[in-house]
């Protein structure tokens, strides 16, 4: 019985969280009109969100390309197909791993930062501050950073496949000898313009979740020390999950 | 705080870079000849006795080069045929009416896809229209069964022939 009375208990508490941060949703997407007149705050934001995670992004996508290509080149090697490899990269970039690994980046560089920062803001009582002197702090601090992120990610996931790409290249041909001509041109013949309609979808969408969830925790951040440390916690759990949870979906709906 | 031009110029940066690989994903890395969802294409359709395990979005393609894709297939019930529905680019639009499809594989295991051969009629195929001659995909299996049963009967004649010698031998001795 007590077993029961804790799986409804439990089940009923995640189904208020997810709709309370669908209720925070609505009021970040309320704000976002007035916020637009501000583009100061937001423009500082996407080089918060973006600019500053362009060095962990590129150099990721540097190496997440290099290995695709050393084992991509082991498997096809099997066939005789080597020449495969270029596009065999450039798709799989594009449809899963550019998008999901720079969510993931994302959520650790970015994320983290958005929801102690609001966090702290929370703690120093700043937050009741704002309302106090009649400023609304979910346009004045979150709706900024939302928006921030949500333009940052999309941006940051073709950077990262970009540089993939050429990590897989440089990698491809430098070192393990695959011809140059036709790693580009079996890229060119594989590759449609739905996989990159896909990546920049992918992105943007896990740029709202990942953006929404970094600001959602931080800003209901209970107000202690460990309450900030434990929304930053939430911050990359969550995000992770919802993006891996959201890019099968994804996935399946523009199979 | 930090200065506010590097916080521009890095911002900057960020935004020009990001379209900047947009613009390289979208030009360099895909052509844009796999995509025929735009209006610029037309509608070919043939019917095949068989064919094999051709998929949709295989190639249509001319003396190697990709012309269109295979849009749909389906199965008309009252000529027992597949029905395979051809997208092609309108840039090839002076198909010769008499132009023959065929089912082709492209390497050993390599996927199926449809070549065309163009005939030698002065008028050429509209939306809509149907190709006449097909040929049918090759399917392995009956290649094989043609090739033994072939092999079997030589290999019959191959010993009737040698018992009928024998047996002469043997009345010889």
């Amino acid at each position: 019985m007590s077993a029961i009375g804790e799986l409804v208990e439990g089940a009923g508490t995640s189904l208020a969280e997810v709709g309370r941060i669908t209720k925070f949703f609505g009021r970040i997407l309320g704000q976002i009109p007035a916020a637009v007149t501000k583009p100061g705050l937001i423009v500082d934001q996407i080089y918060n969100a973006g600019a500053l995670s362009l060095i962990i992004i590129m150099t990721s996508g540097l190496f997440v390309g290099a290995v695709l290509a050393l084992q991509g080149f082991l498997v096809l090697q099997r066939f005789g197909s080597e020449d495969a490899l270029g596009g065999g990269a450039a798709i799989a970039l594009l449809r899963e791993l550019g998008p999901v690994i720079t969510a993931l980046l994302f959520a650790g560089r970015a994320g983290t930062a958005l929801a102690s920062e609001i966090g702290l803001m929370r703690a120093t009582d700043q937050l009741t501050a704002m309302e106090m002197m009649a400023v609304d702090p979910i346009r004045r601090v979150v709706v900024p950073r939302f928006v921030g992120g949500v333009v940052a990610m999309p941006l940051l996931t073709l950077i990262f496949i970009s540089i993939g790409i050429l990590g897989a290249y440089v990698y491809g041909v430098g070192t393990l000898g695959v011809d140059a001509a036709p790693f580009w041109s079996q890229m060119r013949a594989n590759v449609a313009v739905e996989d990159v309609t896909q990546g920049v979808i992918k992105g943007a969408v896990f740029g709202v979740a990942c953006s929404l969830i970094a600001v959602y925790e931080g800003f209901t951040a209970t107000p202690t020390a460990e309450g900030v440390g434990q929304a930053t916690t939430n911050t990359v759990v969550n995000s992770a999950v919802m993006t891996l949870i959201l890019d099968l979906m994804l996935s399946a709906a523009m199979a | 705080m930090r200065s506010t031009r590097a916080v521009d110029i890095s911002t900057g940066l960020f935004v020009v870079l990001g379209f900047a690989a947009l613009f390289f994903l979208a030009t360099q890395i895909t052509s844009r000849g796999l995509s025929l969802g735009g209006t610029n294409s037309y509608d070919l359709e043939a019917q095949f006795e068989n064919i094999g395990s051709l998929k949709v979005g295989a190639a249509v393609s001319m003396a190697g080069v990709t012309v269109g894709r295979v849009n749909s297939i389906g199965y008309d019930q009252d000529v027992y045929k597949a029905v395979v529905h051809l997208k092609i680019n309108s840039d090839f639009n002076r198909l010769p009416k008499d132009s023959d499809a065929s089912i082709m594989t492209s390497g050993l295991l390599g996927g199926q896809y449809v070549g065309i051969t163009a005939g030698g009629a002065s008028e050429y195929l509209k939306d809509g229209d149907r190709i006449e001659f097909v040929q049918d995909a090759l399917v392995l299996e009956n290649l094989i069964n043609q090739f033994l049963a072939s092999f079997g009967s030589n290999k019959d004649k191959e010993s009737a022939s040698k018992d009928g010698q024998s047996s002469k031998t043997e009345a010889g001795k």
